[in-house]
C-alpha cells in the first residue's frame, strides 16, 4: 500500500523546499543561517531522487540518496568548523564582515 | 498514505519556511529539525523505509546535534545564563511540538494499520540498497569513504587552536 501520488508531486515538493532553501542562501547573511538553507538545499535534492526512484521502484534513487547524505555530513563538518574560527579571530558570524581576501 | 505524503509535505514546507524566517538560531534549528522529521515520513509513505531511517538517523541525528554543539559553542559570554533561561521560556517549544505531535498522529495511525498491508508500503528493502550499494556502485562508496576522511581530517585542521600561529608570531 505505497502512496500512489503522481511523480509531479514529489518533485514540485522537492523544487519548494530548494527554493525555500536558495532563499535561505540569498537573503540570509548570518552564517550558520546559511548552512542551515545549504542542508535544506541537498535534502531537497535527495527527496527529488528518492521520488524518481520510487517512481520506477528502482534502488537507485535511494543509492544517490546516501551519497548526497554522506557530502552533506561531510560539509556541514567541515563548514561549522569554518563558522567557530571564523567567530573565533573575527568575533562575528556575519557573512559580509569576511568578503575580503587576504593575499 | 496519500494522506501521509500531502499532510507530511504540508508540514515540511511550513516548518521549512519558517526555519528561514527565524531570527533565533535555536528556534530556527528546532523547525529544521520538524522538517527533517516529515521529509523522513515521505520517504516512508514512497515506500523507501530504509532512506527514512538514514534520514531520521544521520540527518535529523548527527548533523543537527553539530549544529547544536556549534551554535551552544557561539554562546559562551557573559549573557549565556541569561539565553538559557530564555530558552527553557514555553512559547518557542509551541510551533515545534505541534507540528511534532502532527507527524507523531501520523506516524502511529500508519503503524496501527494492518500488518499486511504495513508489510506491502515496503517498495524497496534495504537489502536489494544493500546489494545495489556493494555491486554496481562499490566504487561511489570508495569514493563517498575518502570524502568522509578527507571530511574528518579537513574538519580537525580547521577546528584546532591556533597554537603554532601566535608561536611564530612571538618569535619575529
Amino acid at each position: 500500500m505505497i502512496a500512489n501520488v503522481p511523480m509531479e508531486h514529489g518533485l514540485i515538493l522537492a523544487a519548494l523546499l530548494f527554493a525555500l532553501g536558495l532563499i535561505g542562501v540569498l537573503a540570509r547573511r548570518n552564517i550558520v543561517f546559511m548552512l542551515m538553507s545549504v542542508e535544506i538545499m541537498l535534502n531537497a535534492v535527495g527527496l527529488a531522487f528518492v521520488v524518481a526512484g520510487a517512481r520506477w521502484g528502482q534502488v537507485d534513487g535511494q543509492v544517490m540518496f546516501i551519497f548526497i547524505l554522506t557530502m552533506a555530513a561531510a560539509e556541514v563538518s567541515v563548514g561549522l568548523a569554518l563558522v567557530l574560527q571564523m567567530h573565533h579571530s573575527f568575533k562575528t558570524l556575519d557573512a559580509d564582515a569576511v568578503s575580503k581576501m587576504r593575499g | 498514505m496519500n494522506l501521509l505524503f500531502y499532510l507530511s509535505a504540508v508540514v515540511a514546507a511550513i516548518s521549512t519556511l519558517l526555519v528561514i524566517t527565524r531570527t533565533s538560531a535555536v528556534h530556527a534549528l528546532l523547525y529544521l529539525i520538524v522538517s527533517l522529521l516529515s521529509v523522513a515520513l515521505i520517504f516512508f509513505s514512497l515506500g523507501a523505509p530504509f532512506v527514512a531511517m538514514l534520514e531520521v538517523l544521520i540527518y535529523a541525528g548527527a548533523i543537527m546535534v553539530l549544529f547544536v554543539f556549534v551554535i551552544m559553542m557561539l554562546n559562551l559570554g557573559g549573557e549565556a545564563a541569561e539565553q538559557e533561561t530564555q530558552w527553557l521560556n514555553p512559547g518557542i517549544w509551541k510551533g515545534p511540538s505541534i507540528l511534532c505531535v502532527l507527524l507523531a498522529i501520523e506516524l502511529v495511525c500508519t503503524f496501527t494499520m494492518e500488518p499486511e498491508r504495513l508489510s506491502a508500503a515496503i517498495m524497496v528493502t534495504p537489502k536489494q540498497v544493500g546489494i545495489a550499494l556493494l555491486g554496481p556502485y562499490v566504487l561511489g562508496v570508495e569514493l563517498a569513504s575518502m570524502l568522509l576522511l578527507a571530511g574528518l581530517v579537513g574538519a580537525y585542521h580547521l577546528g584546532r587552536p591556533h597554537k603554532h600561529r601566535s608561536k611564530i608570531e612571538q618569535r619575529s
